[in-house]
């Protein structure tokens, strides 16, 4: 029998050992949630403001590297070194936040916000289209998911569509009204993909009943949305088409940014949206099929509340499926290493002064074989869900090849394999595994065998 | 053997003999058998992922519509004539050489049954799947189309067909045995770590099986790729990489192989944007037929499928939107090519699919039904019932020599 504590740390956090202070009930982990976001006070966000500043020097070098420029002393340089340095900011700043958000989660007492963050960063996916906007990314999910993972859902939902990294992501900042002043005699016009993800995956769900005239009229109320360097998301009045849409049945009418966000509300309120969440939510955290009775508890949370996310997450937590204790999924690549992390008492602090091309080589680059490169998912519907989708040859080769040769470079002395399988695993270590801990040729591939096996893979 | 019997195989020698190295087992059997029952056919099938705009790949210049419909997109872009009424986007044209060899050809206006909502994951679960929209996201999505046809062979062996790549292939996935790798992943472990490992996994289904492919599958040796590559030339490296993995398995053992490309989904830009995806589907062919040598290239089929099609018109982006009727291509020395096949539906307003997407003439189930048919000689019902269920076969396309 799987323990409370045993759970919290692995279904909904971020590993064993729980930190001293990591709530241990679920009233607990509600409170400590509901509470302040304490990661960010000791990993400050990447702010939005700060990666359009970085991206607006960048596109402007990028513009001026053929030329001479004026230099940080006033003098005339290279404009092609202006451009180098400003790419190395860029570089900087987006790896810079990848080490926060591991950090983060390694060190987290409060495991379940670090998970739910990581969650909703993968229903509103993004990813930089150029290495301009690498840094937008990331402060993303910062700005946008952490300050609103424990809010309602249609601040999350209109939070994520107008941010800068999603505008640029689903070529919003390229459709323009096909009657509108900016479309210049119909030379530039509409761009379906923001709004279609919009109704396909962020709110309703591919399962639920629309049409593609919903799409196309979505399409139309969300032009005027741009981006403009510098300044992120803007409203141009020019770029917007005249006249009222009508998506799923709901009339939009007035100027500027109002009628777009009235259509976002009424996205987040639907019943399909409550239940496509749900049934996400439950997904993730505790099944891949989930139990219906638990999706309908939290789909009705959803419902009395108005999207109230606290309340969906106190549904999930408190309906005795979420307990169960067959751990039937598989932690996913980003999750396998900050768990092998902690397992392995590599902490917070030693994470933050890791050289980033150290966690280019030790991290990234497994994580990659691991089929997950951190911030490029396949697509808008970002990562798989299911175990088969992980746990395939190549998958588990790379994890395996990991586990057995990273943390000797991490560390200066390996643990011992029983100590470390005490640690990760507590209650779950099976007889295979305490066997083969003590079996192993040597310390190295103990630690490896542990961190390989399946019991440390699912969750 | 089917791949329940061929592990319990593994685990029974693991029971009678733990320092016999299980995993080595596995080698053995897969280095036995022959080219079994599929014969000497190879069939390559790429996904492409992201919905290429067949449009653009397959231009009907002889359309005056399509120049209308298509301002930035598609006139003037050197494309290269085919047989007067379609040409061939520039970024393919290095392909025209087996165009004229009648090794290329295509099939335009092909799309699966999915209409409507136009969403690329469910068109891709549907594709992979080989069914009707009746069942796709059901119980039996999980089987893809081309393990199904495996199931149906008798005597198969896991090596004979190989999912390529790092991303998972819905479409080889089923209770065939089929082997699953890539080219950049590497295994390296001690006798005592493998069976060890072995032992740990041995009640767990999944990872029990993943492991046992990858151990068996750590002795291929795989050519380095280019590491310090970057950009454009890091995406070529890895297309290289690939199809020399690729190649190197079917002129052995392997007879079917399934892998994706993506970078299709080119929402605007796409003068551009599309140039390097086209770039790195003409390479991946090109170096395909040079690594498989003259004589197993004239017998291998290479088959490319899309989720859908693009939007006739270019949208307000210089870009497409997901649509509805796509082209697929066929190459390989088994493919009668030199021809663009499929009925041609118009441009005519009234003649698209929802007065925007190019019409769909053909099931694109039907065409691979073919080819299978083709190859490996499938009854016509088995295809319709086991590989395809409820897929009415049209009249013989001819599509394979």
């Amino acid at each position: 029998m799987i323990d409370t504590k045993t759970l919290i740390a692995i279904r909904f956090g971020t590993g064993l050992p729980l930190p001293e202070g990591a709530p241990l009930d679920p009233e607990a982990m509600l409170q400590r949630l509901a509470g302040p976001d304490l990661a960010t006070r000791t990993w400050p966000a990447l702010t939005t403001a700060a990666a359009l500043s970085v991206h607006a020097a960048a596109a402007a070098a990028t513009k001026r590297r053929k030329q001479q420029v004026v230099g940080p002393d006033g003098s005339m340089v290279d404009g092609k070194d202006a451009y180098r340095a400003t790419r190395q900011a860029l570089r900087l700043q987006s790896e810079r936040a990848v080490l926060i958000s591991v950090a983060r989660a390694v060190g987290a007492t409060d495991g379940f916000r670090e998970r739910l963050v990581r969650f909703w960063a993968d229903h509103f996916t993004t990813v930089a289209k150029s290495p301009l906007h690498a840094g937008l990314v990331p402060a993303m999910v910062d700005d946008v998911i952490r300050a609103n993972v424990t809010g309602r859902f249609s601040d999350l939902l209109i939070a994520a569509t107008l941010h800068p990294a999603m505008i640029l992501y689903l070529d919003q900042h390229r459709s323009v009204g096909p009657n509108s002043p900016k479309s210049k005699g119909g030379r530039n016009g509409l761009n379906e993909n923001l709004a279609r993800e919009l109704i396909e995956l962020h709110s309703l769900g591919v399962d639920a009943t629309y049409a593609q005239s919903d799409v196309r009229q979505m399409a139309e109320l969300l032009t005027g949305l741009l981006f403009a360097p510098g300044q992120g998301q803007v409203f141009n009045a020019k770029a917007a088409e005249p006249g009222p849409e009508t998506v799923l049945g709901q009339t939009y009418d007035g100027d500027g940014v109002a009628p777009i966000l009235a259509a976002l509300e009424d996205l987040a309120l639907r019943p399909e949206t409550a239940r496509h969440l749900s049934r996400k939510l439950a997904a993730h955290f505790v099944s891949d099929t989930p139990d219906p009775a638990m999706i309908a508890a939290m789909t009705n949370a959803y419902a009395e509340t108005g999207g109230d996310l606290m309340a969906v997450y106190r549904a999930m937590l408190l309906h005795p499926s979420a307990w169960l204790p067959d751990l039937a999924k598989a932690r996913q690549p980003y999750d396998f290493i900050i768990a092998a992390l902690r397992a392995l008492n590599i902490g917070p602090a030693q994470i933050g002064d890791m050289p980033l091309h150290t966690m280019a080589k030790r991290l990234l680059q497994p994580m990659a074989r691991m089929g997950q490169p951190m911030y490029r998912a396949p697509g808008p519907d970002g990562w798989a869900e299911e175990a088969e989708a992980w746990i395939t040859p190549q998958g588990l080769a790379a994890r395996i090849t990991w586990a057995m040769e990273v943390p000797s470079r991490l560390l200066a002395e390996l643990p011992e394999p029983d100590a470390l399988g005490a640690r990760a695993l507590g209650p779950l270590i099976s007889v295979p595994l305490a066997f083969a801990m003590a079996a192993a040729e040597n310390r190295r591939e103990g630690v490896g065998l542990v961190l390989a096996s399946a019991e440390f893979n699912r969750r | 053997m089917d791949r329940r019997g061929f592990l319990k195989q593994m685990a029974a020698g693991v029971a009678c003999s733990a320092a016999a190295h299980p995993w080595m087992t596995t080698v053995t059997l897969a280095e036995t058998g022959g080219g079994g029952a599929l014969g000497d056919h190879r069939l390559i099938v790429i996904i492409l992922r992201g919905a290429m705009d067949g449009l653009d790949a397959v231009q009907p210049l002889g359309d005056p519509l399509f120049a209308q419909y298509r301002p930035t997109i598609g006139v003037n872009t050197g494309a290269v004539p085919l047989d007067g009424y379609f040409a061939l986007h520039p970024g393919l044209a290095g392909l025209k050489p087996l165009w004229d060899a009648g090794e290329l050809g295509f099939v335009h206006a092909v799309s699966t049954p999915y209409r409507d909502k136009r969403s690329h994951f469910y068109g891709q679960d549907l594709l992979e799947a080989g069914t009707g929209t009746d069942v796709a996201g059901g119980p039996q999505a999980r089987d893809g189309w081309l393990n199904r046809m495996l199931q149906v062979v008798p005597g198969l062996r896991a090596e004979t067909a190989y999912a390529m790549g790092l991303e998972a292939a819905p479409m080889l996935a089923g209770a065939a045995p089929v082997l699953n790798w890539s080219p950049e992943t590497r295994l390296n472990l001690s006798a005592q770590g493998q069976l060890l490992l072995e032992r740990m996994y041995h009640d767990d289904p999944l990872f029990r099986d993943s492991a046992s492919e990858a151990m068996a599958l750590m002795q291929i040796d795989v050519p380095e790729r280019d590491h310090m590559a970057v950009g454009a030339a890091r995406k070529m490296a890895d297309t290289d990489a690939l199809a020399d993995f690729a190649a190197d398995r079917m002129t052995g053992a392997t007879r079917i192989a399934a892998f994706s490309l993506s970078g299709w989904d080119t929402h605007r830009m796409q003068a551009t944007t599309i140039t390097s995806s086209m770039a790195g589907l003409e390479r991946l062919i090109l170096r395909l037929r040079d690594q498989l040598g003259r004589q197993v290239w004239a017998k291998t089929t290479l088959l490319t499928m899309t989720e859908f099609g693009r939007t006739a018109r270019e949208n307000g982006s210089r870009g497409t939107d997901h649509g509805t009727g796509g082209v697929m291509l066929t190459a390989g020395g088994a493919v009668r090519g030199g021809r663009v096949a499929g009925r041609w539906p118009g441009l005519a307003e009234a003649d698209l699919y929802d007065r925007r997407d190019l019409m769909p003439t053909s099931d694109v189930r039907d065409w691979a039904a073919w080819a299978m048919r083709g190859l490996y000689g499938f009854d016509r019902s088995l295809l319709e019932t086991a590989v395809f269920p409820g897929l009415i076969m049209g009249d013989d396309p001819g599509l394979i020599l």
